[in-house]
């Protein structure tokens, strides 16, 4: 099963970040429950599988003042895919400073290496106001982006700072059958 | 939250307006934009003089903008009314009753974020099926009120979003790829009754006017 992390501090977001993640893996038949950040137990983080943070909305950056509800990512080892928010919060909690650089819209991706399926350029759909400088992490390996990092891997933990649930939805799945 | 909502008076917005109240959300105004370009990539067209009498059944204060729907110009006029509604209704931010159109949503997005607005989408990637199922669950009447796809003709303007519709929708994606919730422009639709109405609206003197596989529905309501 596969656990689905909602960070939208509004509800009504959830419409928008998290059914359509939901929606992709219903698709496919694939088991999955979904509980806010500040929700998630001990328990959840031993039955889940694998593990899917969603997005949120420009406006919304209250998951980094919540920082210390993700603490467990850090000695987490199953695999983690983290979407725009949820890839910031991986870079916060391994140590990664917030930077501004506002994206919305369609946008070409190089990537460099096949990255949970994808490869060479590509369209990706963006909704930013802020990214993780992953240069800095060493312990990350950087996919795609040479001034803003859009696909990075620490071990088993994935970050995109695009929305796959918009238009590479193929991502979802080769994560939750490969990653 | 206070919430103004850019309501078209067709089923998306419909439906978007909807899920915010149902998630206990104030709406405090609509926004309506009327554009003059009925070709407008950024505004629905058929009936939208009509939202007046959405507005007043459902209680809710309206902001009309008119627009010439002059690409990227009508974006300036879609500004001039969210800054309107932020200032007299205090609102921190807007629904939108985008599904698919990243050309929609972006611009949205982009205005709310410069005025430091939520921008909320609750149909954004909904299943166009499960759309029309949830209108027809949750007793939304809806008419189509234009059409511009082949095989759609002036025999569809006026009918109802029902079963049977779904059931007809169903074939043409099948055969013709044509969007069951017409997101790809194939239709528009107009509201005549939900349960936010005080009362059902209705459609006199109907007019249709097109040609081919391009017609539209206007007329009053009452």
């Amino acid at each position: 099963m596969i656990l689905i992390i909602d960070t939208c501090k509004e509800r009504l977001h959830y419409f928008e970040f998290v059914k359509p993640v939901e929606d992709v893996l219903n698709k496919q038949g694939m088991g999955f429950w979904t509980k806010h950040y500040l929700n998630v137990s001990d328990k959840d983080l031993i039955k889940a599988k694998k593990i899917i943070i969603c997005g949120t909305s420009l406006q919304d950056n209250q998951f980094v003042e919540d920082i210390d509800y993700f603490s467990w990512l850090k000695n987490f080892e199953k695999p983690v895919l983290g979407i725009c928010a949820g890839m910031q919060i991986i870079g916060l909690v391994f140590g990664g400073r917030i930077k501004k650089e506002t994206e919305i819209g369609f946008f070409k991706e190089k990537f460099e290496k096949r990255f949970l399926g994808l490869n060479g350029g590509l369209e990706v759909y963006h909704l930013h106001n802020n990214f993780i400088d992953f240069f800095k992490l060493s312990d990350f390996e950087i996919f795609s982006g040479n001034k803003i990092p859009q696909a990075v891997r620490h071990k088993k933990i994935y970050g995109v700072l695009f929305h796959p649930e918009v238009r590479n939805k193929e991502l979802i799945l080769d994560f939750v059958k490969n990653g | 939250m206070k919430l103004g909502i850019l309501f078209s008076g067709g089923k998306d917005s419909g439906l978007a307006l909807f899920l915010a109240k149902k998630q206990g959300y104030k709406i405090s105004c609509l926004i309506s934009i009327v554009s003059e370009n009925k070709y407008s990539y950024m505004f629905h067209t058929p009936l939208i003089q009509r939202v007046e009498k959405q507005a007043e059944v459902m209680g809710i204060p309206l902001i009309i903008k008119k627009t010439k729907g002059e690409k990227e110009k009508e974006l300036k006029d879609l500004e001039i009314a969210i800054r309107k509604a932020k200032k007299e209704y205090k609102i921190g931010g807007i629904i939108t009753g985008a599904v698919e159109s990243v050309y929609q949503a972006s611009r949205v997005q982009k205005i709310c974020n410069k005025l430091n607005l939520e921008c909320f989408n609750p149909l954004w990637q909904k299943d166009q099926f499960e759309l029309l199922d949830d209108l027809i669950k949750n007793k939304f009447e809806v008419i189509v009120a234009g059409v511009s796809a082949y095989p759609l003709d002036e025999n569809f303007l006026g009918r109802k979003v029902d079963k049977n519709f779904v059931v007809e929708m169903r074939k043409l994606w099948e055969r013709f790829k044509i969007n069951p919730a017409g997101e790809g422009g194939e239709f528009e639709s107009f509201v005549l009754n939900c349960s936010m109405f005080k009362r059902g609206l209705k459609m006199i003197g109907k007019e249709i006017s097109g040609r081919e596989n391009s017609w539209s529905l206007e007329g009053d309501v009452e």
